[in-house]
């Protein structure tokens, strides 16, 4: 069995809410640092979470981002509704972006995101269903392995 | 370099940050793109972009920017500077570009942080 999570906190974001996308993800980066989580691991995790948090704004009606801390690993996991992603390898490809003009012109759709979640984790999973939504699981070890069983 | 030296030497702007300007800059970064800069600015650089919308804080508060230049005349909106405000960030605008801009830096002895 799983030990219970030191620390939880869970994260409601807002489809199509531009003016506060990222607020999730400074008050994430905000609590590790107060709970002296390493400063690097604090910057992995903070990218990772802005780029989820930007995805689900961007793509999604709405999502919850949810933060746990656990003695060797924090795990972030997010959650959203929307029309989920119909081709994950693609998705994962750099470059690789469905975004629209407008959210291009704002500096979004770089084809960056996921493939930046994925550099900054130890572990990521992404799951999709079409037309329901999509769940990211991202581990960042807190010993220091990039690999473990 | 201080903030209050290149708001100074390249004629910029402040718009938010009035007390942060004694805020240390190390290196610089070029770029509108919101994921490359989360990717590769790194902590205590000043970010020279034409992006204006309030998202720029979000990214200059996760990365730990320095500071904010906003080129070509651009404005930013006015949830971006209340945003700015609050968190703590600085943000300048010039009228010039961002060649100009970091030229100018770059000849004043700053370098990229990639």
């Amino acid at each position: 069995m799983r030990p219970e999570a030191l620390f939880q906190k869970e994260f409601t974001i807002q489809g199509g809410d531009f003016v506060n996308a990222g607020e999730s993800s400074c008050m994430i980066r905000n609590t590790l640092r107060e709970i002296g989580v390493d400063s690097d691991i604090v910057r992995r995790m903070a990218i990772a979470a802005y780029e989820a948090e930007m995805n689900v704004v961007m793509y999604a009606l709405r999502g919850t981002m949810q933060i746990s801390v656990y003695r060797d690993e924090i795990l972030l996991t997010i959650d959203d509704k929307g029309p989920g992603i119909q081709n994950i390898d693609m998705a994962m490809q750099p470059g690789f972006s469905t975004a629209t003009e407008e959210m291009r012109e704002m500096g979004f759709g770089a084809g960056m995101g996921l493939p930046n979640i994925k550099k900054n984790a130890d572990v990521f999973n992404i799951t999709s269903r079409v037309g329901n939504g999509t769940k990211l699981e991202i581990r960042i070890f807190l010993d220091g392995k990039k690999t473990r069983k | 370099m201080k903030i209050r030296e290149i708001v100074k030497a390249c004629d910029l702007q402040l718009l938010t940050g009035e007390k942060m300007q004694d805020r240390e800059i190390t290196g610089g970064y070029v770029s509108d793109l919101l994921s490359d800069v989360m990717a590769h600015c790194k902590k205590g650089a000043v970010w020279i972009t034409l992006q204006a919308h309030p998202n720029i804080v979000a990214v200059a508060v996760l990365k730990e920017i320095s500071g904010i230049v906003i080129v070509n005349g651009r404005k930013p909106e006015k949830d971006t500077i209340t945003k700015a405000e609050t968190e703590s960030v600085s943000i300048m605008s010039t009228e010039r570009s961002a060649f100009d801009v970091t030229g100018q830096l770059y000849g004043m002895g700053l370098r990229g942080t990639r």
